[in-house]
């Protein structure tokens, strides 16, 4: 089971250009906001045609635009699930679902239905129409439709983000057991790692239509190769930096060098959390920083920082759990493990 | 009282309005997905009769479909037809009229359509023709069935352009609007005054249906 997409497609004055290959396990796709992910799963769902490119599911061609093939929607047999369900508001959820299923008779088709709509825990709500459904039952609705229609490949376009955190914790769980009982190929796409995290081992990071390559999401999460794949992985404090030598670097905003070995294409550097710590004022070699601003998270402070040597509106974002008391006032010490430090290709 | 204006009103404008309902939604769809510029032109020459006044839309009809002309000459020739001074040609001078209420409230209505929809039941495998007439045509069915009875209602009350092209001619092309005219002209004021109260009471019953269409698109939006 494998998809393969190497597409290009120019949309005004943006630029997509994807290269993907599943392997059998979930995919993730992560990127922000406008960094076209759902310009990606409509190019392989077929509604939106690439300039250039492939894209090839299971041995069948979808589209190749040398060999001028562009399989319709219809026949591509790739399930998409809309953002928001798109789930049809004129038919009743029985409906909706009986719209999903592709073959067989009359007769056939009504007992798949009847079987999605147990195995979806639907049977209740099954006359009733989509807008007096509960978030949940909407995408168990979506889902269902979907998937009665047996498609090779299943496109999810963040599935969680029009809920609230309680229902989204409870679909997590839905959207669980229905992959695992889905042979199909999965690409799921988000702007939440986390989300990405419980459901996919591999991760392509789509930064401003540009895909990067696939890596491992543990890989992403620890140790990230690009600005954008750093900053999708929730790292803070990523600054560009200028090379002095093999073993040095300079980061102008904080005005800060620091010893950094050399290697290919680093344009910028990231301090992690596990980098920073707090030390006893006055310090040998520590930074003196004042406190411009605290957020309180679950159990950790956010901090940000202004190192007192540091241009005027240098910034630091110190992520901890023990903070002295009084350091709003004073100030407060820290010291950067230079070997946590990374670097990063733009 | 001869009862023939109302029968001959009331077929005028249900032929009338069927006709603008198939031709005016054709149009509105199509026009919904052209390029800005071209809608634009189109939009602006399809709406036109809306705001010409009827006179000079049936002014426009008899040059060109009169007898001595060109279109008028071509399908007399051709199958005999004619198309002015009967009941049939008043059926073209409201539908002209009437065209852009229902083009318009039609195109509103298909523009407003989520196209995620048309994708989402693309990617199940429908047809371009279930896309249109299950999801598409339900979805704007309120837009359309209220745009369709206001043009109904306007083609019961057509008279410059049907005057123009259809005439007067009692039991043969007269209709309620006509009629009435007729009849002040010749100082029947009493029969003048039924026409009247009967033309008010069935505008106000197309406008109760009309109302009550409406009523039930916002209730509908409000349970969305």
């Amino acid at each position: 089971m494998a998809l393969s997409v190497s597409i290009e497609k120019k949309l005004g004055d943006f630029r997509l250009a994807v290269a993907l290959e599943t392997d059998g396990a979930p995919l993730g796709l992560l990127g922000a906001s406008g960094s076209g992910k759902s310009v990606t799963l409509q190019c392989i769902a077929g509604t939106m045609r690439p300039d250039k490119g492939r894209i090839v599911l299971n041995g069948r061609v979808l589209f190749d635009s040398e060999r001028r093939i562009c399989l319709p929607p219809q026949k591509r047999n790739v399930g998409y699930l809309f953002q928001q369900y798109a789930l049809f508001p004129n038919m009743t959820v029985e409906q909706n679902i009986f719209a999903g299923v592709r073959s067989g008779s009359r007769a056939e088709k009504r007992a798949v239905v009847q079987t999605a709509l147990r195995t979806y825990q639907l049977t209740e709500v099954a006359k009733q129409y989509p807008k007096t459904l509960s978030g949940g039952q909407q995408q168990r609705t979506a889902l269902a439709r979907i998937l009665v229609g047996k498609p090779e490949l299943l496109l999810l376009d963040e599935p969680f983000s029009a809920l609230d955190s309680f229902l989204k914790g409870q679909l997590m769980w839905e959207l669980q057991n229905v992959l695992a009982s889905y042979s199909g190929d999965v690409l799921f796409v988000s702007h939440a790692r986390d989300e990405i995290r419980l459901f996919c081992p591999r991760v392509s990071v789509l930064n401003d239509g540009r895909s990067e390559p696939i890596a491992a999401i543990e890989t992403l999460l620890t140790a990230p190769q690009t600005v954008s794949a750093a900053r999708l992985a929730g790292y803070r404090n990523i600054f560009p930096l200028q090379r002095i030598n093999a073993q040095q670097a300079h980061l102008p905003p904080l005005s800060l060098t620091l010893s950094l070995p050399e290697t290919d294409g680093a344009a910028a550097c990231c301090i992690p959390d596990a980098a920073l710590s707090v030390v006893a004022p006055d310090t040998q070699g520590a930074i003196r920083c004042e406190v411009r601003g605290a957020l309180y998270t679950d159990e950790k402070r956010l901090l940000q920082l202004h190192p007192s040597d540091a241009p005027e509106d240098a910034l630091l974002c110190l992520c901890t759990a023990d903070t002295p008391d009084g350091c709003a006032d004073s100030g407060i010490w820290i010291t950067i493990d230079e070997t946590k430090v990374f670097s990063l290709k733009m | 009282m001869d009862w023939f204006p109302l029968l001959n009103s009331l077929r005028i404008a249900l032929l009338a309005t069927l006709i603008v309902f198939f031709i005016g939604i054709f149009a509105a769809y199509y026009v919904a997905r052209l390029p800005r510029i071209l809608k634009g032109v189109l939009d602006v020459f399809l709406t036109l009769p809306l705001v010409l006044p009827p006179t000079v839309v049936g002014y426009l009809l008899l040059r060109l479909l009169g007898p001595k002309r060109p279109v008028g000459m071509l399908l007399s020739d051709l199958f005999g037809m004619r198309l002015t001074m009967n009941w049939q040609s008043a059926i073209i001078a409201t539908a002209v009229v009437i065209f852009p209420l229902l083009y318009r409230t039609a195109r509103g209505a298909f523009e407003s359509f989520d196209e995620t929809l048309a994708d989402a039941a693309r990617t199940l495998g429908k047809s371009n023709a279930y896309v249109f007439w299950r999801i598409r045509m339900p979805y704007c069915r309120q837009g359309i069935l209220a745009g369709t009875v206001l043009a109904f209602a306007r083609a019961l009350g057509e008279y410059g352009a049907t005057s123009m092209i259809a005439g007067y001619t009692p039991s043969r092309t007269a209709t309620i609007s006509t009629t009435v005219y007729q009849l002040w002209r010749t100082n029947d004021d009493a029969l003048a005054l039924k026409w009247v109260f009967v033309n008010i009471a069935i505008s106000a019953v197309v406008l109760l249906v009309m109302n009550l269409l409406e009523r039930r698109q916002r209730l509908g939006g409000r349970r969305a």
